[in-house]
């Protein structure tokens, strides 16, 4: 089994350094990209059919395709990663970002190429001190090689990379607000149109992609587009996905699969199964901001299609697992104060209605719960729907409480009617 | 291609509209009637799909059935767009919004100053919204001290980001913010202090909800319903903005904007909000009286009239002195009392000669000048000597919307709609188009202009002629001084490649050659094709209005007493002392031998005067003003004070049948004479229906029908309820009965509809959001260039400042709150004039052995003056700023040479 993304990351957590990259293959997609038009990088990345891996899946190629390329177009452009991962449950672009910066550095030049971007950042999680490190690290020793700066590897092109660490708020990891943070505005979102692909950071076209979905890049235009498609299980996009589970199973970790393997086979065979004395109950498929799934649903091809067939979304493709030991009111109400205390405070539903949704969790696990605050979770829910919302955060926050209230509906009557959490 | 030429068809509910294509859809909505609820769109700041109250479900097309919630503010209207503002998933949403945004506010309508005119009160009753499911504790937050003006009271804030938006984005603030995240945003200052924007009051009425509530009303406090209101126009500046004015108790108890869609739009300025204050003084004079050195006596109106017949009109030669902050009314009143000849304006000769020249290039020049709101169309801006900020303040905020015209244009050319704030502040990135300024010294405008310069008065002229030079160059070679970055070159190249080039200028320095350049280079790029514009600020309310009326100016006054040919002196609402110097003013009262005084407030001038008769100000009068643009506007009398306060033309109307049997039967009839002898003011007529208009057989009642207490107001006093005083003089009544709709635009007492209790009932006034009042904007333009332009360019007679040795040249500085003669009688915005000093360039400070603060003394004239200087390193060598209209200079004629020595 192929494992492009992270098969030369160390395994006593070292970084890899330039030479270690560039003795295993690194910087050779970039030289091959140099040499072919930013059309045909394009074109490369559309037919690779690479799928976002930020969590909404848009294909790649198509985002790129947006941005004007004409010789009007407005200068300077930029081209910006994000690895902001606040996400609860996730922590895949660490592994990459710790692991092989360079990987990430050589997925951006190429993809900035292909758009002809002038500036990139890669905006980094606060908390991701180590990687922040090295990153820097990386980013020197790129300029020093010359695949940064002026006339990369011998090219005609140039590019200039920041770094940028945030100031650790979720949403940071939503595009439009980053771009903000960036701006050194409020992180609030920006309505969409017009889409950052022609208005961006400081009013210029920009590109937004997840860590993990550069890491694919250099790996696509070195190897080709039928390699890298047939790296997937799924005829649903290319390549690999890096999945991971957490929750009381034996092993939690991540690893680089063929995406659209089984939820099963993730939980059961990678991750050693639950640990003893726990008896799966559901998962988040892909992270705190998507739906329960439950065990009719283990045989599930983890990819963008099915998971949304069975009633949630693949996400960041890391999955938190649910058992019968820990109270899901609990669990719910622990997501739900985080996304209450990480809204931007910009719309009302998401402002309100959050808060408003912790506090009843909040009274409900702890006994002082009443039954009509059911119904006002579930018009909550139906409020915050997207659509309704200025961005997807808070209907993103509602997909576990609305799948929770109808999966584990018993166990919120039960905190009420006994005025405790059974679980205590 | 300009949004509203083409039509397009939608569905609301099943039912079809023809309306605007590519308009934006709630506003679209509101302009048709609906009661669509919004808080965060702004008619004059547009969207940004914050708070979600506009949702209503959008379909496909007509096999759509079931649609999608949308926010319509966020949505253009096209050919097609079907939308339910009905269907029960909106009112489902929207109700449930509602109760979103009040799980965490207080509840205080019965303590709220906004209780009764609050856009949330309306709101949360027109999304049905009723009943509370929330049983847990509301947020708090602490209120912040804010200045004199606004009170704060953060937690009804229901977040909707309007008062960010409009501080920061539309009017230039610096020190209001948002903090915080989640449900715990507030929106205040960074520490406790005084809100520094000019047009901070504004946030009074673009706040939603009683979180930034009026300061100066809340001394005073009364129900927004229980005021009695008239449309009036603002009397502290010449831009003449159009206000609403309230009353109760015999006193006045807060301005709001009235707008107008050609002058000032949905906003005022500090100054005119709270500057009102002196009209509740305790200066103020209320009676007749006769006053010899040490004493006074008041008089009833009968003795007052009597006596003033008696002891002035038997005297022969009688001079009146008009005003410019009297109305056209009074002066026209004096001028037939005392007769042409004998009639004077009552400005100095500098200040008259500046005025009449300004009347002169609006009218026989050959550009038109802009109305107030039309400046905001401008895209290239030359501002020549005006501090427009503290002279004209809401000439700065058109201003500073017309800097955003050229670099919108890109955010339109990526299709970004016009409605779209935010997206369109992000693709401008704060970039301002051409403005160019060229000043005495630093003025704020400076943060949004592409180049300042700073020169003495005359060299702002020189530098202006050469603007004109430029331009011919240009124009006239191809590739004519194309690459030079000198400051005149740069002003001609903006200028030429705008579409609508605006020259702004004005008499504050007192100097004619400026105003000449002016109208020079507007000629110019008028000559080259250009829909140029030509602004200028004159002093005062009415000085337009005055000057039409005057041949002779207060200097000929001045100088006729001194020969001894004046035996009685009328002095309508003018304080002498104001005007010229104190033994100018004191010899000119004394040389009048007798002197009759209408007027407000006590002043100096009243003090000298045998006879006082107390003139309304504007809150008790009836009058026609006519503004910088040249437009007459008319105000009207707010209540009946129980005092004997009237229009200054009401009393010289009544001195005149005393004494001649003629009599004006009311204030149309005033009009009438008027515009008989002086046919050039014949549109003053047409400026507002005459006292006879009746809707069906009905007035239009100044008070609402939500009015209380009219039965109990008065009970301690008298228990049976007096009758309703009649206003002969407009067809405004002052009760609550009367026309229950929509008034000719030019006579709308408050702005009300059905389930519209705040100022956002405007929508129910204008054709269209944002656009005309019902019946076209009120105001009557007087001006209108000449296609032959008259005038013709001006020579240049300038010569270069240069300093003189130990003497300065002393120019005024203007003060938004300081400059002006009355509103620094109010308390409020008296609490807000900076302490007087001197300003001079470092360099001036060094050689004089000075610092920051020292105390110097200027001579001038007979005149000394102590004072604190202060460093203005942009002002030129040679030249010292001194604050005009402060106590410390009042009277003080500018500019002087003077002498200065450290004390
Ligand atoms: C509240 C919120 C948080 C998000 N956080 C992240 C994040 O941490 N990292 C990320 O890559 N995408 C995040 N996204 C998704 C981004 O908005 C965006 O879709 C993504 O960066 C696009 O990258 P891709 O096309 O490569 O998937 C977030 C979205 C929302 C609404
Ligand atoms: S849903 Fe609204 S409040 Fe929540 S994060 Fe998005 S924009 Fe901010
Ligand atoms: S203070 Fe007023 S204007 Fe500002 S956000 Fe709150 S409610 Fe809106
Ligand atoms: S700008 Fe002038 S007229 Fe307008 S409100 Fe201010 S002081 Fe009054
Ligand atoms: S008015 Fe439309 S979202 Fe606020």
């Amino acid at each position: 089994m192929e494992q492009p993304l992270t098969q030369h990351i160390k395994k006593d957590g070292s970084v890899l350094s330039l030479k270690e990259y560039e003795a295993v293959g690194g910087y050779q997609g970039l030289k091959k990209a140099l040499k072919m038009t930013p059309k045909e990088v394009m074109q490369m990345v559309k037919d690779s059919n690479l799928r976002g891996r930020g969590g909404a899946g848009f294909p790649t190629g198509m985002k790129w395709s947006f941005v004007p390329m004409d010789d009007h177009a407005p200068h300077p452009k930029y081209i910006v990663a994000n690895g902001d991962e606040m996400e609860p449950g996730t922590f895949k672009d660490r592994v990459l970002v710790e692991g092989n910066p360079h990987q990430l550095i050589e997925g951006m030049i190429i993809s900035a190429y292909a758009i002809q971007a002038d500036i990139s950042y890669i905006f980094l999680r606060w908390a991701y001190h180590e990687a922040a490190k090295r990153v820097e690290v990386a980013i020197h020793e790129a300029y020093q090689a010359g695949y940064l700066g002026e006339r990369i590897a011998g090219s005609d092109f140039h590019l200039e990379m920041h770094l940028h660490t945030s100031v650790g708020r979720y949403m940071c990891g939503e595009e439009t607000a980053l771009l903000n943070a960036l701006e050194g505005k409020r992180a609030n979102p920006r309505s969409k149109p017009p889409f950052p692909q022609v208005s961006g950071l400081f009013g210029k076209p920009t590109i937004v992609n997840n860590v993990e979905t550069f890491n694919n890049i250099p790996h696509i235009i070195d190897k080709g587009t039928e390699w890298y498609q047939a790296l997937s299980k799924s005829p649903d996009g290319g390549g690999t996905k890096l999945y991971g589970v957490s929750g009381h199973v034996k092993k939690p970790a991540i690893w680089e699969l063929p995406l659209g393997v089984s939820l099963r086979e993730l939980i059961e065979e990678h991750a050693g199964g639950m640990m003893d004395g726990y008896k799966f109950r559901a998962a988040l498929p892909g992270g705190a901001s998507t739906d329960f799934l439950t065990e009719e649903h283990l045989d599930v091809a983890m990819d963008f299609t099915n998971v949304m067939k069975a009633g949630s979304r693949m996400g960041t493709g890391t999955v938190i697992v649910l058992d019968d030991k820990t109270c899901p009111v609990g669990m719910v109400l622990n997501l739900e104060k985080f996304f209450a205390q990480e809204s931007c405070g910009w719309c009302t539903p998401c402002r309100e209605g959050l808060p408003w949704t912790a506090k009843i969790l909040d009274a409900i696990e702890n006994g002082r719960g009443m039954m009509n605050q059911l119904d006002i979770l579930s018009f909550e829910t139906v409020y915050m729907a997207p659509g309704n919302t200025f961005c997807a955060l808070a209907p993103g926050a509602m997909e576990p409480l609305q799948s929770a209230l109808k999966y584990f509906r018993e166990d919120f009557e039960r905190h009420i009617k006994e005025h405790k959490c059974p679980w205590d | 291609m300009p949004l509203g030429l083409i039509m397009a068809k939608i569905f609301v509910d099943n039912i079809e509209y023809e309306v605007p294509d590519g308009k934006n859809l709630l506003e679209v909505c509101l302009s048709l009637g609906f009661n669509l609820t919004y808080f965060c769109w702004h008619p004059a700041m547009h969207s940004v799909g914050a708070c979600r109250q506009c949702g209503v479900i959008n379909f496909k097309d007509e096999n759509d059935k079931r649609g999608r919630l949308v926010m319509s503010c966020m949505q253009a209207a096209t050919n097609g767009t079907r939308i339910s503002i009905e269907d029960p998933r909106a009112r489902a949403f929207r109700a449930g919004n509602i109760e979103a945004l009040m799980l965490n506010h207080p509840h205080d309508c019965p303590v709220c100053d906004e209780g009764g005119e609050c856009h949330l009160q309306d709101m949360t009753v027109m999304s049905g919204h009723n009943y509370r499911r929330n049983t847990f504790k509301k947020r708090t937050h602490y209120n912040q001290y804010l200045g004199p003006f606004i009170n704060h009271e953060m937690n009804r804030c229901i977040q909707c980001y309007r008062c960010v938006r409009f501080y920061n984005d539309y009017a230039g603030g610096k020190d209001l913010a948002v903090f915080a995240a989640h449900d715990d945003v507030y929106f205040g200052r960074q520490e406790e202090g005084v809100l520094e924007n000019e047009f901070s009051g504004n946030l009074v009425e673009v706040c939603p909800t009683g979180v930034f509530t009026d300061k100066v009303l809340r001394k005073h406090y009364t129900r927004k319903w229980d005021l009695t209101s008239a449309p009036s126009v603002c009397h502290q500046c010449s831009l003449g903005c159009n206000i609403l004015t309230s009353e109760r108790y015999g006193g006045i108890r807060r301005i709001l904007t009235r707008y107008n869609g050609d002058v000032n739009g949905y906003f005022i300025c500090d100054r005119g909000r709270f500057g009102y204050e002196y009209t509740n003084s305790d200066q103020r004079i209320k009676q007749p009286s006769k006053n010899t050195d040490n004493s006074s006596q008041p008089l009833s109106t009968e003795d007052a009239l009597h006596d003033v017949k008696d002891s002035i009109f038997s005297k022969k030669n009688i001079i009146g002195i008009g005003s410019p902050r009297a109305s056209l009314e009074s002066n026209f009143m004096l001028k037939e009392l005392v007769g042409e000849n004998n009639f004077y304006g009552g400005i100095p000769k500098r200040e008259s000669d500046l005025v009449h020249r300004v009347i002169s290039i609006l009218h026989q020049g050959k550009v038109k000048t802009p109305s107030l709101k039309e400046v905001e169309s401008y895209d290239a801006i030359l501002i020549l000597g005006e501090d427009v900020t503290n002279t004209a303040p809401m000439l700065a905020l058109a201003v500073r919307q017309a800097a955003k015209n050229q670099p919108r244009e890109k955010a339109y050319a990526l299709r970004i709609p016009q409605w779209d704030d935010a997206a369109v502040r992000e693709s401008v990135q704060g970039q301002t188009g051409p403005v160019y300024l060229l000043t005495t010294h630093h003025t704020k405008l400076d943060e949004i202009a592409t180049k300042a310069e700073y020169a003495a008065p005359d060299d702002i002229a020189i530098t202006g002629f050469e603007i004109v030079q430029q331009i011919t160059r240009l124009s006239q070679s191809a590739n004519g001084d194309e690459s030079s970055q000198s400051f005149t070159a740069s002003v001609a190249r903006d200028l030429l490649k705008a579409k609508k080039p605006l020259i702004i200028s004005g008499t504050s320095l007192y100097n004619t050659a400026i105003i000449q350049a002016a109208a020079n280079i507007a000629y110019s790029l008028k000559d080259n094709g250009k829909d140029a514009g030509l602004v200028y600020a004159v002093p005062e309310v009415n000085s337009m209005g005055m000057s039409m009326l005057e041949q002779k100016n207060l200097d000929d006054a001045i100088g006729r007493a001194k020969e001894g040919g004046v035996d009685a002196v009328i002095i309508a609402e003018n304080d002498l002392y104001f005007r010229v110097d104190r033994d100018i003013a004191n010899d000119f009262l004394k040389n009048c031998h007798h002197v009759l005084v209408l007027e407000n407030l006590q002043n100096e001038t009243t003090t000298k005067a045998d006879y006082i008769l107390p003139a309304g100000t504007f809150a008790e009068s009836t009058g026609t003003v006519v503004n910088n643009e040249g437009r007459a506007q008319r105000f009207y009398q707010v209540y009946k004070p129980s005092n004997e306060m009237r229009s200054s033309w009401d009393w010289l109307n009544e001195i005149r049948n005393s004494i001649s049997g003629v009599h004006a039967e009311n204030f149309d009839a005033v009009v009438d004479e008027m515009i008989k002898k002086y046919p050039e003011l014949a549109k003053v007529k047409s400026v507002a229906p005459d006292a006879n208009f009746r809707k069906g057989t009905q007035k239009i009642p100044r008070e609402t029908a939500r009015y209380s207490g009219r039965t109990a107001m008065l009970a301690n006093i008298n228990v049976s309820e007096p009758k309703p005083p009649v206003d002969k003089d407009s067809p405004l009544s002052f009760t609550m009965e009367g026309y229950q709709g929509v008034p000719p635009s030019p006579d709308v007492p408050f702005f009300w509809s059905p389930g519209w209790n705040s100022v956002q009932s405007i929508n129910r006034y204008q054709t269209e959001v944002g656009g005309a009042l019902h019946g076209g904007n009120p105001g009557v333009r007087l001006l209108e260039p000449s296609n032959e332009n008259k005038s013709g360019y001006f020579n240049q007679s300038t010569e270069k400042f240069s300093r003189r040795e130990g003497e300065w040249l002393v120019i005024p500085f203007y003060h938004i709150y300081g400059s002006d003669e009355l509103s620094v009688k109010g308390p409020a915005l008296a609490e807000r004039i900076p302490p007087v000093y001197i300003a001079m360039n470092g360099k001036d400070l060094e050689k004089g052995n000075l610092k920051d603060g020292d105390h110097i003394e200027i001579t001038f004239n007979q005149n000394k003056l102590s004072i604190s200087v202060k460093s203005e390193n942009t002002l030129p060598e040679g030249i010292a700023g001194l604050p005009k209209g402060f106590k410390e200079t009042t009277g003080i004629e500018f500019p002087f040479w003077g002498r200065i020595r450290k004390v």
